[in-house]
């Protein structure tokens, strides 16, 4: 009944343009297409940059140079990346058990807002050294609590880790306005504004730098250690996978999934710490600027591997100095700059696509 | 529907090649299929055919040779244009709507007016029904339908929409013997009426009762085409796997036996709050293989689920009798706390990749589930583990390129050796296995046989739940058969027939109901 239709295809064609799977990509192909992935996002970013009259290479070079032609410029990349490389230890963490947690931002702020109350009110009652320990120690506390309330909704009534993670975000952010406005406001003045932290609680240098950078790359090496060498990093690697599969082996799922998420709030808000007492010394609504956002990229950029993830906090921060100083010198305004950012990043996201995925076009005989 | 009588074959492939990535799929496969015969299509797991059948549905497209209906060359890309081809596929897995009618499913998707004329269309179901002997009600929802009647609606929606090649994907291993010799007779009615029926299958006694000619493959290669009166069961095996094979399943005798399970007025609820489990009372002893039988569905998840801790029990007692020791119940506990008290009770589930095991992780890993936690210190012992796997891959045989490629890449019977493996290795008193030659060839399939026999002769207490009744009246010593969630009768498996079997599957005697 239905032949008629036939005929139209009854030539032989093969389809004009597929996807296929590729099964296993070897390690030097997978570069390949990262470094082919790289050099079309400077291409692509190149024509914006000649739209507007530059030359692209003399821009690109000032990127590399503000990042790593000085002993200034480089502390100020450090600097950008130390956060950085916190918020993606703290969603890498979330992100191995796939508990979409994107609420790292607020983390950040809670543990901030911890580590401020003893800067603000036992500066002068306690030594330097237990000061700074004990800020350190509120910030991750109270970053980890934020981060068990989803987790425990989660495991208890199966919530939706995503939205209730956002949301709380915006408690986290109204809070500081609120102390910003009110309770810890700077005397003798109507701005909104919390006051600079004292000497005694501010984080000591390092090689010019506050030693924060030290505390979070000994960070990234105990979680590199915690996720691919301890009980509980497997244990949380495998609910990742598979609940099902972790509750036949006799795991306790809800348990899992509050602890892992108690560290990475705790990260978070040790994070918060160090860029209150080391960056800023001061608590305002800028305190987590959007790393807790930008860190997600850095996780998924790094595979989540807690190491590659120094490298990638790097790159990001160095787009970001470059697009700061491109500004200056080229007068490049600051919406393109972030948009050459913005390309960058999209490639290098995109890549990953292509390293498990081709193209297969007709006509190419011989199997592909 | 004019069937022209033409010369041609309704579908003729020639050397049809597919590949993926290094993998040969399919290798010069040439094979007919006329009109008004039944065509089995036979091979072991990765012999090609569903990768055969996927071509010819449009799921896949050739890398090289040709397709020919009724003669003439054509190019399928799609399903869309293999149902204008008039080939229609019927999936092993079911593809229809729970809360829509049999009608409905049947004409979704189908091109029409705005609006169904729903009577014009029940009546054509009705009437194809009819005509080949299918028992169908066209208004009654998919969610109150058996396994069975499910499988007929797919197949009335493939003839609903014109189909006159029909292909049937393991259609059999879903169904009780005695389902099964109903739809061997529609397909016998279709057969007459003119259709071409390809039916894929590694039954074998069911090979030679329902077709005409069989097509074997194996590794991907065409290896023959037979007529079925002209052949046997031992030289279909034969060219299945491509050596001399016994097909013969021991049954080896353990002379001590102690009970070492007792299951007593056990009920359990689904989280839906539907009874799943119903008064189930049955021992458990030490050197049996205990089968248990069943139409998909009628409880046997539960079960075993139930009595490894996973399913919760509203009623009754699971009561375990050590060697020498005093009986504990262990209805209600978790699985560690089971474990804890010095228990070992080994689970195979039904879903490997999904429960068993973790698919992403490599063998190492997997392994080291049943003892990550063992030995002090926050860390894990993964030397063990990395020991373990690579000896299991030596005892077992297991195919891999190394401990660490991940387990989904391992082909069917390679994981179930890591899964089952790894369970033996925790020296089980208790052993529960859920369909552990599913999907398995024959070679992985006798090996499995005897890992399990092996295990009984160790005095181990082996649950077996299986779904080829031949294969558990062969291997098992008893057979408890499920059928709703109750227990509708424990038969001896070397007395039994699988007529007697079947029935139970489908109505629980009165006696037993009421005690």
């Amino acid at each position: 009944m239905s032949r008629q239709s036939v005929s139209n295809i009854n030539e032989p064609r093969v389809p004009f343009l597929r996807i296929a799977r590729r099964h296993a990509t070897p390690r030097r192909q997978a570069w390949l297409i990262r470094t082919v992935g790289l050099l079309a996002a400077l291409f692509t970013g190149s024509l914006l940059i000649l739209a507007l009259g530059h030359n692209p290479i003399a821009v690109y070079l000032d990127m590399v140079d503000s990042a790593f032609g000085s002993r200034i410029g480089f502390n100020e990349t450090v600097r950008i990346a130390v956060p950085l490389l916190g918020s993606a230890l703290a969603v890498g963490l979330a992100f191995k058990m796939k508990f979409w947690n994107i609420g790292t931002e607020g983390h950040i702020l809670i543990g901030g807002i911890a580590a401020t109350y003893f800067a603000l009110f036992h500066y002068d009652t306690l030594p330097v050294p237990v000061l700074l320990t004990v800020m350190g120690l509120a910030g991750a506390a109270a970053g980890g609590l934020w981060g068990l309330i989803p987790a425990f909704f989660r495991a208890k009534w199966n919530t939706n880790e995503t939205l209730f993670t956002l949301m709380l975000n915006y408690v986290a952010f109204g809070f500081i306005l609120f102390l910003q406005a009110g309770p810890w406001r700077r005397a003798g003045t109507d701005f909104p504004i919390i006051p600079m932290f004292e000497q005694a609680a501010r984080l000591p240098r390092l090689f010019g730098i506050h030693i924060g950078w030290l505390l979070i790359l000994s960070l990234t090496v105990l979680v590199y250690l915690y996720l691919n060498r301890s009980k509980q990093g497997y244990q949380l690697t495998v609910v990742g996978q598979s609940e099902n599969t972790a509750r036949y082996a006799g795991m306790n799922v809800g348990r899992i999934i509050m602890r892992t998420m108690l560290f990475s709030g705790a990260i978070a808000g040790f994070v918060g710490f160090i860029q209150v007492s080391g960056a800023n010394f001061t608590l305002d609504e800028t305190t987590a600027g959007g790393v807790g956002f930008t860190g997600i990229t850095v996780a998924w950029l790094a595979h989540l591997n807690p190491l590659i993830m120094v490298l990638v906090a790097m790159f990001i921060a160095m787009l970001e100095r470059g697009a700061t100083r491109i500004q200056t010198t080229f007068m490049i305004p600051d919406a393109i700059a972030s948009l050459l950012i913005g390309i960058i990043l999209f490639f290098m996201l995109a890549c990953e696509f292509f390293i498990h995925y081709r193209l297969v076009i007709r006509n190419r005989k011989g199997g592909h | 529907m004019n069937q022209q009588t033409s010369t041609f074959p309704a579908i003729q492939t020639q050397n049809l090649i597919k590949t993926f990535d290094k993998v040969v799929a399919n290798d010069n496969v040439s094979f007919d299929v006329r009109r008004g015969e039944i065509l089995a299509l036979l091979g072991e797991n990765g012999s090609g055919k569903t990768t055969l059948m996927n071509m010819l549905s449009g799921i896949y497209f050739p890398d090289s040779g040709s397709i020919e209906v009724d003669g003439k060359e054509v190019s399928i890309r799609s399903p869309k244009d293999a149902f204008g081809l008039g080939i229609g596929m019927v999936h092993q897995h079911f593809k229809l709507v729970d809360v829509f009618t049999a009608a409905e499913n049947i004409v979704l998707g189908l091109p029409g007016k705005l609006f169904l004329d729903r009577k014009a269309s029940t009546r054509e179901i009705r009437e194809i029904s009819e005509r080949y002997g299918f028992q169908l009600d066209p208004d009654k929802k998919i969610y109150n339908m058996s396994v069975s009647e499910k499988q007929t609606v797919e197949i009335v929606k493939v003839l609903y929409r014109g189909a006159d090649i029909l292909i049937l994907d393991e259609p059999t291993a879903v169904l009780t013997p005695q389902e099964t010799e109903q739809l061997f007779t529609t397909l016998r009615n279709m057969k007459a009426d003119g259709k071409a029926i390809v039916i894929i299958t590694h039954k074998l006694n069911e090979v030679l009762s329902v077709s005409d000619r069989v097509h074997i493959l194996r590794k991907g290669k065409s290896i023959a085409t037979v007529n079925t009166p002209e052949t046997n069961q031992q030289e279909l095996t034969e060219m299945m796997v491509g050596r001399a094979i016994s097909l013969k399943i021991h049954r080896p005798l353990v002379e001590v036996k102690e009970d070492r399970l007792q299951i007593s007025g056990l009920n359990c609820l689904s989280p839906e709050g539907v009874q799943a489990l119903q008064n189930i009372n049955f021992t458990l002893q030490s050197g049996e293989i205990l089968g248990i039988a069943g139409i998909a569905g009628s409880g046997q998840k539960e079960l075993c689920e139930a009595l490894a801790g996973l399913y919760p029990v509203s009623s009754g007692s699971i009561l375990y009798h050590p060697e020498g020791a005093d009986t504990t119940d262990i209805v209600g506990k978790a699985p560690k706390e089971i474990r804890d008290m010095g228990i070992t009770m080994a689970f195979v589930p039904e879903d490997r990749l999904g429960m068993g095991l973790v698919a992403n992780m490599d063998m190492t890993d997997n392994v080291m589930l049943r003892h990550y936690d063992k030995g002090r210190g926050p860390f894990a012992d993964r030397k063990r583990s990395r020991g373990l796997a690579e000896g299991l891959i030596d005892q077992l045989e297991i195919v891999t390129p190394g401990v660490s490629t991940p387990v989904r890449r391992l082909s069917g019977g390679n994981v179930q050796k890591v899964l089952l493996g790894r369970e033996i290795d925790s020296a089980p008193r208790v052993l529960i296995v859920a369909y552990p030659v599913r999907g398995l060839d024959i070679n992985s399939s006798y090996t499995i046989y005897d890992l399990l026999n092996e295990q009984k002769k160790r005095g181990v207490a082996v649950l077996f739940v299986g779904e080829d009744l031949d294969v558990l009246l062969e291997l098992a010593d008893r057979i408890l058969v499920l059928c709703g969630g109750q227990v509708s009768g424990i038969v001896d498996a070397a007395n039994a027939t699988k007529e007697e079997v079947g029935l139970l599957m489908t109505q629980v005697p009165e006696e037993v109901d009421i005690s």
